[in-house]
């Protein structure tokens, strides 16, 4: 609950109450930039949305391929956004399919 | 003797370094001086002395901490690499493909495997593949102790299985002092193989080329034309969205669009990750020697960088999963022409390579 509000709050509280979900759901943003992920890692919760921003001069291709839920976000260029809602608790190791020294894991708590 | 062209080339890195430190304390007390004076000063002009300049190859080259070099496996790498016997014939080496005199590659558009039967894909340089996070056109090695038995083993190329060849090099005892001397107490085994021939390879780096020289203040090292073709390498060429840094690689894969040659689409990176963008897709070569490690692109199909700056200017050809970072360019004759002279800038000074004498008893 606190930790829910914490994430509604700080970044921008409209868009949250308009997304919040049943659960307690947050939204975490996570950008490409220099070809490398803003951080190394993510500690979330079961049903938080991840967004993947591209905030780079050039494509990336963000995907998992973790035992608990692949995902493949597809190429996309500088600019754009994906997000992806985690369902799955676990550890996932996110790269990018073209760039492999891009590295980030995300840890999914029930 | 051992490793006599690549301690001429760290040697002159090592100058080249000086010369850079001296220069970069020269450029941080001009530096201050200028801050006190504007300090509107950009912060890129004041830190350009402390920076290092990330278009020169770092000094120091990268090593798995189980396999540090040292002057015996560096020896017994390169009387590995060197080695004819390696191979299921006993007549090819992995310096067959890799020849020193052909900037570590073979000249060809692609590899001539077992019979000299013509492979698919371009022998890459071993040139800087000690700083590569990622092995192969189609990333499948990680390491180059990983990398080095993939060549042995196919039976498309040296075709020498591994419990053959642990006997064969183990009956002559040269090669067991050797081993005993490189790797004390481990044997020869594929690990004790794979690692020497590493070793030997990250002796394998590229010298101090003209660009080089230049990005180290010696101004009329490169020409007119390949300073404006360095400008084009980074801006309207596009170039830098992957050849970039010192080794001019991302180390990442793109499909780029290029025609097959055989009539077969070759898979490339898809062949190992299953990802719809990595149909087609290669990974991005350095473009250290560049000028003498043609022919270019993954199958060979261009003869001359030339015909390579004319690719990409019409945004590559097969459309098929065609990277979206690939677009038309509009360069003109003389940027081309300008892009190619950069290119040349790239081959460093020659150096002899000492062929080792391989054991016979």
């Amino acid at each position: 609950m606190i930790r829910s509000s914490i994430h509604c709050i700080i970044p921008v509280a409209a868009l949250c109450v308009a997304l919040a979900t049943p659960a307690f759901a947050a939204e975490h943003t996570v950008s490409q930039k220099s070809k490398a992920f803003s951080t190394k890692s993510l500690n979330i919760k079961v049903g938080d949305k991840v967004v993947f921003r591209n905030d780079d001069a050039v494509s990336h291709n963000v995907f998992s391929l973790a035992d608990a839920m692949t995902f493949d976000l597809g190429t996309y260029s500088a600019g754009q956004v994906k997000d992806v809602v985690f369902s799955k608790a676990g550890t996932f190791d996110i790269e990018c399919a073209i760039h492999p020294d891009m590295k980030l894991t995300i840890v999914v708590a029930k | 003797m051992h490793h006599h062209d690549s301690t001429s080339r760290h040697t002159d890195l090592a100058e080249s370094t000086v010369r850079l430190r001296r220069r970069q304390s020269a450029g941080a007390v001009l530096a201050v001086a200028a801050l006190a004076v504007v300090a509107a000063l950009p912060l890129s002009t004041s830190q350009a002395g402390t920076t290092p300049d990330p278009w020169l190859r770092p000094e120091a080259v990268p090593a798995p901490p189980d396999n540090p070099p040292n002057d015996a496996r560096v020896h017994l790498g390169r009387v590995l690499f060197f080695d004819p016997r390696l191979s299921g014939s006993n007549a090819v080496s992995c310096a067959s493909c890799h020849n020193p005199g052909l900037g570590w590659s073979d000249g060809l558009p692609t590899a001539m495997g077992k019979g000299a039967r013509l492979l698919k894909r371009h022998t890459p340089t071993v040139v800087n593949t000690a700083y590569n996070p990622i092995q192969m056109w189609d990333g499948r090695k990680r390491t180059l102790e990983d990398q080095a038995l993939g060549p042995i083993e196919s039976p498309d190329e040296m075709d020498m299985a591994l419990e053959t060849l642990v006997p064969k090099l183990s009956a002559l005892s040269e090669y067991r002092a050797l081993f005993e001397a490189a790797y004390p107490g481990e044997g020869i085994n594929s690990k004790t193989i794979a690692k020497a021939i590493a070793s030997y390879e990250r002796t394998v780096v590229s010298g101090l080329a003209p660009f080089d020289r230049w990005r180290l203040g010696e101004t009329h090292a490169i020409s007119a034309s390949a300073q404006r073709g360095f400008e084009v390498f980074q801006n309207q060429g596009n170039c830098t969205k992957c050849h970039s840094g010192f080794n001019f690689t991302d180390n990442g894969f793109h499909n780029i669009g290029v025609n097959s040659t055989s009539g077969e689409d070759d898979a490339g990176r898809h062949a190992i990750l299953k990802l719809p963008s990595m149909k087609g897709a290669f990974k991005t070569p350095t473009l250290r020697e560049i000028a003498i490690t043609g022919p270019y692109m993954h199958n060979g199909i261009y003869r001359t960088l030339e015909e390579v700056v004319e690719h990409y200017d019409r945004g590559g050809d097969t459309k098929t999963n065609l990277s979206p970072d690939m677009k038309p360019l509009n360069l003109s004759a003389q940027q081309k022409a300008d892009l190619v002279a950069f290119m040349n800038t790239l081959t460093s000074p020659p150096t002899v390579v000492a062929l080792p004498r391989l054991p016979t008893r």
